[in-house]
């Protein structure tokens, strides 16, 4: 058995993906209808929130997995930088805009749950203001990404993007707690259990989000196969030109 | 100051355009590469001046050595000829300009602003920089571009003196310049890539099987 | 390194308008915002540490694609990057080019442009003292995204699009000891996160700068 990089070898990953892909769908697709069948219709309304709360099924997961894509961004980005894996790089580009549209998600969501709570759609809340910025970075990254040509030259100035990006975004979120301390309620899920949501929601929860990171694996697997084509195609092409 | 080149291989835009190049520029030799337009001339100089990284192989050279010239002069419009040039000089760190005015004949336009130049004139300026730089070898990308048959006598003049001084040259040039003895002359057109063969970046030992 | 400095200088004087334009931005749009939000004068005395730190923000925007666009256009990035100096160096003259250039200006006119918006007494000293502390780090951000989008066509809007959101913890600290300082309110904690940003950005970021203008070469 050899080492982990083995898999960034672009045929080997191909290989593995071909096998590996299918069953990871299939686990995303029953874990995420499971966990929001059984969020959506069989847990009880919150005494204070009403059947409202039930939101909380796309909104903790679709959030979480917002941050921790760009997290998963940050270090293929640096494994780029590093040891120049192609794969590395195609798989952050992959993830940008699974990343995005999670941001969204979370944004939507928390507007729709926010306005029967706080009477409003929208407020300059730290958190609100910081998945904002979020997407906004997200947008930047993806945006660099379509305008180079040349491919190694944009996966080398996407990376050092996502890692600058990624100190600035920080820094963001200190400020804006700064600027603003919030209406947004404590975090649903901490280790700290007298914060904690009870347990009938929480349980439904960790499948949920368990879904969303099974989604996120199986269309960050199969996005990277495609660029991988992508960039094969254009190279096999670009050797035909040369004759 | 010898520059080595060994098995150098080099790409534009990700695609590999030549490879398997050797040569050798000993102090006071000149090297005129030859070959048909979009070759890789130019990208083989800057990979030479280290603007941009070999495939693979390597190019020896001390990094303090080359002085290089592109297409572009690097002129700005708005200085005067000698603010150019001492600019320049002030970065490498090299004392007086006048020497440089002198080889190119720039002595009566030291103060007219560059921009009002003609195209010959700024060439001349853009060629003037490489006596400023101190550099014992010079990388030059078609340096007679637009330089009328005085001025190519000139600048051949020029690269004999600093030949002769012990310094090196390695020239992309479709016109004789003249030099006699001292020049060495590589067609790089034979060294042309061929795709799918020898160990390219996206084929070697370990990652990509792009190309 | 100097002589970079002097140089670019020189051309941005020569250039007409290479003062005098960022400045002319920030006035219209300080005589703009009365316009929008009513002549009131207690109303614009409230926001007006807001607005005229995002005025000087954009300002400062405006110019940041002129920082290495000029130089990459002519081939002199080439030359320099084949010259003794380092890398890093090169862009940090730039970035202090960027800042002597508007900057420093903007700096200087706020006062004058904080008396158009109303701006309490108190808040003057802060104000300023907050744009000399906080427009730096602009430059050096501004840099970094100009070494970014060199090269590429359609750069300017890219380049605001990945700045922007680089610029939103110093507008935040610096908008806030802006409006802290007006209200008479304790300005310690935002000045020194300010300081802050700014020391570390000076620090870190041209080396981020000068690895993305290498690639941006090649």
């Amino acid at each position: 058995m050899g080492s982990i990089w083995e898999y960034a070898n672009p045929v080997k990953f191909i290989r593995t993906s071909e096998i590996v892909l299918p069953w990871v769908s299939i686990l995303a697709t029953v874990t995420l209808i499971a966990g929001l069948v059984w969020g959506f219709f069989f847990t009880p309304d919150d005494y204070r929130q009403g059947s409202t709360v039930k939101i909380i099924y796309l909104h903790v997961p679709s959030a979480l997995m917002a941050i921790n894509v760009w997290f998963m961004m940050l270090v293929t980005s640096l494994i780029w930088l590093i040891r120049r894996h192609h794969v590395s790089a195609l798989a952050a580009k992959a993830a940008a805009p699974v990343g995005i549209i999670m941001t969204v998600i979370a944004l939507v969501t928390g507007a729709i749950w926010g306005q029967p709570m706080w009477g409003t759609w929208w407020a300059w809340d730290p958190r609100l203001t910081s998945f904002l910025i979020l997407f906004l970075f997200y947008l930047g990254y993806i945006a660099l990404w379509e305008a180079i040509d040349n491919p190694d030259t944009a996966a080398d100035l996407t990376s050092v993007l996502c890692i600058v990006g990624s100190v600035f975004a920080m820094l963001s979120r200190y400020a804006v707690n700064f600027w603003n301390q919030g209406l947004h309620q404590g975090a649903s899920l901490s280790l700290d259990k007298e914060e904690n949501v009870a347990d009938v929601f929480s349980t439904p929860l960790y499948v949920c989000i368990a879904g969303f990171v099974l989604l996120f694996i199986a269309l960050v697997f199969l996005r990277t196969r495609t660029e991988i084509h992508r960039r094969r195609t254009k190279a096999l092409l670009a050797r035909e030109r040369l004759g | 100051m010898t520059l080595t080149v060994k098995d150098l291989t080099i790409s534009r835009g990700g695609i590999p355009v030549l490879e398997g190049l050797n040569f050798t520029v000993e102090p006071g030799r000149a090297l005129v590469l030859r070959g048909p337009n979009g070759v890789g001339k130019t990208t083989l100089l800057r990979t030479v001046a280290k603007l941009q990284p070999p495939v693979e192989g390597e190019v020896i050279c001390a990094p303090d050595a080359i002085a290089y010239a592109a297409h572009s002069d690097g002129l700005k419009s708005t200085l005067t000829v000698s603010e150019n040039l001492h600019f320049w000089a002030d970065v490498f760190g090299t004392k007086g300009i006048d020497g440089a005015l002198k080889g190119f004949d720039l002595e009566a336009l030291a103060d007219r602003a560059a921009g009002g130049l003609s195209a010959g004139q700024k060439r001349r300026l853009g060629l003037a920089r490489l006596l400023v730089t101190g550099r014992p070898l010079w990388v030059l990308d078609e340096p007679t571009v637009s330089l009328d048959v005085a001025s190519v006598e000139m600048f051949a003049d020029t690269v004999r003196a600093h030949l002769k001084q012990g310094g090196s040259a390695l020239i992309a040039t479709h016109i004789d310049l003249g030099l006699g003895e001292d020049v060495d002359v590589l067609d790089v057109g034979p060294y042309r890539a061929k795709p799918g063969q020898g160990k390219g970046a996206f084929d070697g030992d370990f990652d990509e099987g792009f190309l | 390194m100097i002589a970079l400095l002097v140089r670019d200088m020189r051309l941005a004087m020569r250039a007409g308008g290479g003062f005098g334009l960022g400045l002319a931005f920030f006035l219209i749009v300080t005589v703009l915002v009365p316009f929008g939000v009513g002549p009131e004068s207690g109303l614009l005395a409230k926001i007006a540490p807001g607005i005229l730190w995002l005025g000087a923000l954009l300002a400062c925007l405006l110019s940041l694609d002129r920082i290495f666009a000029l130089d990459w256009e002519d081939g002199s990035l080439d030359l320099l990057a084949t010259s003794p100096l380092p890398m890093e160096g090169v862009v940090s003259v730039k970035a202090l080019a960027h800042w002597l250039t508007t900057g420093l200006p903007l700096c200087l006119a706020a006062p004058l442009f904080g008396l158009l918006l109303s701006l309490p007494e108190a808040g003057y000293l802060w104000l300023i003292l907050s744009l000399v502390i906080g427009t730096p780090a602009l430059s050096v951000i501004g840099t970094f995204g100009a070494a970014l989008t060199v090269g590429l066509k359609r750069g300017g809007l890219l380049l605001s699009l990945l700045v922007l959101p680089l610029y939103v913890p110093t507008l935040i600290f610096g908008a806030e000891v802006a409006r802290r300082g007006a209200e008479g309110l304790d300005t310690m904690t935002p000045l020194l996160m300010l300081g802050g940003i700014t020391c570390g950005t000076i620090a870190l970021l041209p080396f981020a700068s000068a690895l993305v203008l290498r690639v941006n070469l090649r």
